[in-house]
């Protein structure tokens, strides 16, 4: 499902005299479907660098890497837009959104974006909302103004509400206590059942160790720096 | 799964100068049905230049510029007669201009306002427009009870909104923005942009948004187009060009935001 | 006489005058710019429609002057001494029997024949004029025939009054092309514009001239909703007694008394004339 072939890295940072970074070179492996796939590696090792590539928010300097058809690496804009609104979902570790946006809204999204009907859509969100303890008094609230855990639970009710064929999980555990890592955890199991491939970061050594397949060390990747 | 493959607007080589001045030059890109394009860039840049080109208030010097018409699929808007751009204009096209007094009739009333282009376009029934104009202003968070009230009597984001309602009464498929939000405070700025969003997506609308304001764009706008010195530095996805600038000016300018 | 041209203008300036006619009547509606001259009277006075009269006129012809119906008062009594003194044409009051009928605000009530030519006085010859002021932008909505606008104006009336509250100068279509302002006629008025006289429009401090050619469908905007309604005071008249006039009001007394008569004088005295009567007709013509 998510094949990366031969990725390198660079970052050119033209107002500091020009200074080329090469921050990866050579990465290549594949996530099949119903498999979850942890990359690991040392801070700064480029894990980070690596998913937002995949996910098309970072320009790829070589290589190809395909999401099902479609190669994110030379694909045109909307071709990413599509691809993201149908087949390849993000958890971030931050939630953006635009402010005064009631939470349900929020988490519907993404499935009205796919046409999915409306009563479904909320149905779906008031369900996940649910199972990640959000109180329904916060529903109607924007959750710019809640705290930094629910941010995070908002942000995976969204991300998992439309069951995208592929996705990229960045610390889905991080902050959150044992009952919604449980929950956080589960559903990345039922993603997995229903055939997701996923990419995950995950801090977590024991959640990696439950939901990860294998584990890619990203440092393998990572050029020798030149002086 | 794809999206579909005519573009609805289709800019090729556009180029005007004043004088030996460049205005914008060397402009090409494609826009689909649905896309929200953002074009930043310092004041200058060439891109309400650009937008104003695009939009048929000033005639490029070079360039074609592709509208994918409901009748005769994609037709040239330069050479297009006058009366048939004038009708797109109005009915297919929209265009927000930054002070909304350039957009709005200030000595006629919010209602008058809103059912212009309906009657522009032949509607005759006093009652249907009059329910109409009171729907929108609705949609754009006017209660009903000012429909009578003249856009002067009406605040800085009241008018733009109004404005916007104007504009979209007619069901266009493209709209124009240029610095939709300049001029707003913030809070207001927030609203209107959740309003836009909402609108654009309920309606299925294309647009192009010119602002100077890098967080504008990253809520509405699915990609992005940099312009320097009239012309286009960097294009891609909104998300790529703000995280991952690949231009020395993009880079400067992502730079240059305040962090809040 | 011998101390000016025939009618005032200069035979050149006539026959610009009479192309700018000619052009207006093929296109009726249309408004036709054409060199405006100073004439010995202020812009307001009816400097387009004496212009327009002055082209019109032959020695032959018998001139009227109306002003808001009345054949009496100071504007139509200076310009019919004025063409008297110029042209040395025969002028009456009477609407039957002129050929030349200069008019200020209203429209005989008299239906007129094909041997006679209605002229205008016109001040604000462009209707689209108080929603856009760009000049360059109406010509171009007339042109391109972009006339939402003009029932923006009648909606905002609906709005503000409840009905179309625009009671002169009500906009009309002519012959399906192009909207015209009647000049500031009564609303009551406007279906009369159909009629089979030659109708010419001049404004002179605006340098335009139109016109409406006999028999010409002439129709005014409304909405299905609200149609058109060419309503008068609910009236007979004080002194003939008709029921089918436009009526002026007339305050008579300290009391708040009224009267409501013809604006029409000529008509008004003719129909005296054959013996018909209103409420506040003398007493000892009721008492016969």
């Amino acid at each position: 499902m998510i094949c990366v072939e031969n990725v390198s890295k660079t970052f050119t940072l033209h107002n500091q005299s020009s200074a080329v970074i090469r921050v990866m070179e050579g990465a290549s492996f594949t996530v099949g479907r119903g498999e979850c796939v942890a990359l690991t590696g040392n801070s700064g090792a480029g894990k980070s660098t690596l998913m937002r590539m995949i996910y098309g928010n970072y320009v790829v300097a070589s290589g190809s890497i395909f999401i099902g058809d479609t190669d994110v690496a030379s694909a045109e804009p909307r071709e990413v837009i599509a691809l993201r609104r149908e087949t390849l979902g993000y958890v971030s570790q931050f939630l953006r959104v635009v402010p005064r946006v009631p939470t349900l809204d929020v988490v519907a999204e993404p499935l009205l974006a796919i046409g999915t009907d409306r009563d479904v859509a909320y149905a779906r969100a008031r369900h996940l909302l649910t199972r990640l303890n959000i109180p329904e008094t916060l529903w109607g609230l924007s959750p710019t103004t809640f705290s930094g855990g629910e941010q995070q639970r908002v942000n995976i009710a969204r991300g998992f509400a439309h069951t995208y064929p592929a996705m990229l999980l960045d610390e889905p555990t991080a902050s959150l206590d044992a009952t919604n890592r449980e929950t956080v955890l589960s559903l990345i199991e039922e993603a997995k059942a229903r055939g997701a491939a996923i990419i995950g970061i995950f801090h977590d050594k024991p959640a990696r160790d439950r939901v990860a397949d294998r584990e890619i060390d990203v440092s393998a990747f990572t050029p020798l720096r030149a002086a | 799964m794809n999206a579909p493959v005519t573009p609805l607007l289709s800019v090729h080589d556009v180029a005007k100068y004043y004088g030996g001045r460049i205005g914008c030059t060397d402009v090409s890109f494609d826009l689909y049905p649905g896309e929200v394009m953002g074009i930043v860039g310092e004041s200058g840049s060439g891109k309400s230049t650009l937008l104003n080109c695009l939009a048929g208030h000033l005639t490029p010097d070079q360039g074609e510029v592709l509208f994918d018409t409901r009748d005769d699929g994609l037709r040239d808007t330069l050479t297009m007669s006058e009366p048939e751009r004038r009708m797109l204009s109005r009915t297919d096209w929209a265009f927000v201009h930054q002070h909304a007094r350039d957009g709005l009739r200030m000595s006629v009333s919010a209602g008058g306002n809103v059912g212009e282009r309906l009657m522009a376009v032949g509607a005759r029934r006093y009652d249907d427009i009059r329910a109409k104009a009171i729907d929108w202003l609705d949609r754009v968070e006017i209660s009903e009870d000012r429909v009578d009230d003249r856009p002067s009597a009406f605040s800085g984001g009241m008018q733009q909104r109004l404005q916007i309602a104007r504009n979209l009464v007619t069901g266009p498929r493209l709209v124009f923005m240029d610095e939709p939000t300049g001029g707003l405070d913030v809070s207001v700025q927030a609203r209107l942009l959740d309003l836009l969003r909402g609108l654009v997506r309920e309606m299925g609308l294309s647009a192009i948004i010119v602002t100077h304001d890098l967080a504008v764009v990253r809520l509405l706008a699915d990609r992005l187009m940099v312009m320097k010195s009239g012309r286009v530095v960097e294009a891609g996805l909104t998300d790529q060009v703000l995280d991952d600038p690949q231009h020395a000016y993009t880079q400067l300018l992502v730079s240059s935001v305040l962090q809040v | 006489m011998s101390d000016y041209n025939f009618a005032y203008l200069d035979e050149q300036t006539k026959r610009m005058i009479r192309r700018a006619i000619l052009k207006g009547i093929a296109i009726p509606g249309y408004q036709v710019p054409f060199a405006s001259r100073e004439m010995p009277m202020p812009y307001g006075w009816g400097t387009g429609g004496v212009q327009v009269s002055a082209a019109c006129l032959t020695p032959d012809d018998s001139f009227k002057v109306i002003d808001q119906g009345a054949d009496d008062t100071t504007n139509a009594v200076s310009i019919r001494k004025f063409f008297e003194h110029t042209a040395g044409v025969a002028t009456t009051e009477h609407t039957v029997d002129a050929t030349v009928i200069q008019t200020r605000h209203r429209i005989p009530e008299e239906p007129l024949t094909e041997d006679q030519i209605l002229v205008y006085q016109v001040p604000i010859p462009e209707p689209l004029r108080f929603l856009e002021p760009r000049e360059t932008e109406t010509r171009k909505m007339h042109a391109l025939e972009e006339y939402g606008l003009m029932h923006v104006k009648l909606y905002e009336d609906i709005a503000r009054h409840g009905n179309i509250a625009t009671a002169y100068a009500y906009p009309v279509k002519v012959e399906d092309r192009y909207v015209m302002d009647p000049s500031p006629i009564p609303k009551f008025d406007n279906p009369k514009l159909e009629m089979a006289a030659i109708q010419l429009f001049g404004a002179g401090r605006e340098q335009r001239i139109y016109a409406i050619p006999p028999y010409t469908k002439v129709v005014s905007l409304d909405f299905e909703d609200h149609p058109f309604d060419p309503s008068k005071a609910d009236h007979p008249c004080d002194l003939c007694g008709a029921e089918h006039t436009y009526l002026d009001e007339v305050i008579i007394d300290d009391e708040g008394g009224r009267m409501f008569v013809c604006s029409d004088t000529d008509y008004c005295s003719k129909r005296q004339a054959d013996g018909h009567r209103g409420r506040l007709s003398p007493i000892e013509e009721a008492a016969e």
